[in-house]
């Protein structure tokens, strides 16, 4: 009984109900990049429990539909229940059976609506989201954010990514990279990435989606080295620091 | 006083397998006054005949726009046809709002017969009393549909319902192969021509029809009254002058001027009026003076 009873000052009690306040576990950076043919997607595969790396083999990037891929960064089980409602909504579309079929676009836009509906109930997928894709030869490349803003553009990253990534791209992408030069560029972000983000880890996957549909690639390492003078002693001329 | 023990509710069969509700459903489009639809790869046409109820009353509209892609023409109850293109509006705006791209024409068109089906297997309910000419541009090109109360719909590339819609049927069967390529002006052209076959010796004016279009690069919208009258006064000139040229129009060009007189001598006979007289064209907006 006393449960029930609302507390002075409150809409509603807050005992009765339970939302996401913090995530658990986490994924880092996404970082994403139209190329010539269709669009480039980098994550690693690091699962942070808190700041511990907790899992190290988290598939953070997956197809959805013919013409989508989908990228995320924040905690993990809300990108799968996400993926649950994805996968609902391409079924559900299929079933139509007449030809037509959701874009890049429209699957952004749907997300986007889902997040922000999410946080308007003050129950946020916790999450940011990449969203690219190819359809009837657009590219489409877009985000959106745990509290569902969203935009276009034709590199994109999430988190860390947004500070230490973006930079790069905004200096060295072109729309004319090729698959190797977008890999390559990619690759240079995430080791970047790798050095400077400690939820990061040296593990990851490379996405491509084109007209012909997704590839995603098998796991592997990036070359390091940690040899550099700056690393050796960093605090060193950061006076206050530890 | 029922026509037999079978029809007094929707969902009872007769011994033949038909429900004779859902029938008459479909004879109330029939009464309503005609609307037509046709499209070519890039657009399509919507035309329907205004018919007022009285002298002293204005007429319905019977064209709702839908959505920038997406029109619809009516026959039968209006009313019904009102409540079901709000549906369509509301459908397309949802849509709309959750992918941020145009409804399918194709699936609206199902959502909307199978909202009609519902009706025809519900003690409680009746089925709609209205036929929907539901014309569309969406990724996979222009679509022309008709929806009917039986919760059927059928895809076509030219269609007409509603009274006398057999004339314009007739006309546009004899034409439908050329419309695929038509242009957008050819089509109007087209939709004018078979809606004034419709007409029961009245002549053909821009205050008694609508005509919308909606193609590439064009939303859906329902032409105004001075540029459909300036439509009609062109083309009647181009089926005066050359009837010899354009062979399908030979038919129907001289026979449709004879309507006028003879349409308005012998009442409700006009369709006979074909053929008869070819030279005896009627001057136009004067009164024929044997009522």
């Amino acid at each position: 009984m006393e449960s029930n009873q609302a507390k002075p000052g409150l809409l509603c009690n807050p005992d009765a109900s339970q939302r996401t306040l913090y995530p658990y576990v986490t994924g880092t950076s996404v970082v994403a990049l139209k190329y010539k043919d269709g669009i480039l997607m980098a994550a690693d595969m690091g699962g942070s429990y808190g700041s511990t790396l907790r899992y190290k083999s988290v598939e953070r990037m997956k197809p959805i539909g013919k013409h989508s891929l989908l990228g995320a960064s924040g905690e993990i089980s809300d990108f799968q229940e996400l993926l649950r409602y994805l996968d609902e909504l391409i079924l559900y579309d299929n079933m139509w059976d007449d030809g037509n079929s959701l874009g890049p676009k429209e699957v952004h836009n749907y997300l986007t609506r889902v997040m922000y509906n999410r946080r308007n109930k003050f129950n946020p997928l916790w999450n940011s989201l990449v969203l690219g894709g190819v359809k009837k030869g657009q590219k489409y490349l877009g985000m959106v954010s745990m509290i569902g803003v969203n935009f276009e553009d034709n590199h994109v990253a999430t988190g860390f990514g947004n500070h230490l990534a973006r930079p790069i791209l905004r200096d060295e992408w072109h729309e004319n990279l090729t698959f190797e030069e977008g890999v390559k560029l990619l690759e240079k972000c995430m080791r970047v990435l790798l050095y400077r983000d400690r939820s990061a880890v040296n593990k990851l996957q490379i996405s491509k989606i084109t007209e012909e549909g997704v590839t995603i690639s098998q796991p592997y390492s990036l070359k390091t080295f940690w040899g550099f003078s700056a690393f050796e002693n960093p605090t060193l001329g950061a006076e206050g620091s530890w | 006083m029922f026509r037999n023990q079978y029809d007094t509710d929707v969902t009872t069969w007769s011994p033949a397998g038909r429900l004779f509700q859902v029938e008459y459903a479909m004879e109330a489009v029939k009464q309503g006054s005609a609307a037509i639809g046709l499209r070519s790869k890039t657009h399509v046409v919507l035309a329907c005949v205004n018919k007022a109820n009285s002298e002293l009353s204005s007429h319905q509209k019977k064209i709702f726009k839908v959505d920038d892609h997406i029109g619809v023409a009516i026959a039968g109850l209006t009313a019904d046809g009102r409540v079901l293109s709000r549906y369509m509006r509301s459908e397309c705006i949802n849509y709309n709002y959750t992918y941020e791209s145009p409804l399918p024409v194709g699936r609206l068109v199902v959502q909307l017969a199978d909202k009609a089906q519902v009706c025809t297997q519900r003690s409680w309910k009746r089925p709609y009393g209205v036929g929907l000419l539901v014309g569309g541009l969406d990724e996979s090109g222009a679509h022309l549909y008709y929806n009917c109360p039986s919760g059927n719909y059928f895809e076509y590339q030219a269609f007409a319902i509603g009274s006398r819609s057999q004339a314009a049927k007739t006309y546009l069967e004899r034409r439908f192969e050329n419309f695929t390529n038509s242009s957008r002006e050819d089509l109007i052209k087209d939709a004018l021509i078979a809606t004034r076959e419709t007409l029961q010796g009245e002549k053909l004016r821009s205050s008694i029809c609508t005509i919308a279009v909606v193609g590439v690069e064009e939303p859906f919208h329902i032409l105004d009254q001075d540029t459909v009258q300036k439509l009609i006064d062109a083309f009647e000139i181009v089926g005066q002058d050359e009837p010899s040229v354009a062979e399908p129009d030979v038919a129907t060009e001289p026979g449709a001027a004879a309507e006028e007189g003879a349409g308005a001598g012998a009442g409700a006979g006009a369709g006979a009026g074909d053929g008869a007289g070819q030279g005896a064209v009627a001057e136009p907006d004067v009164a024929p003076m044997d009522i």
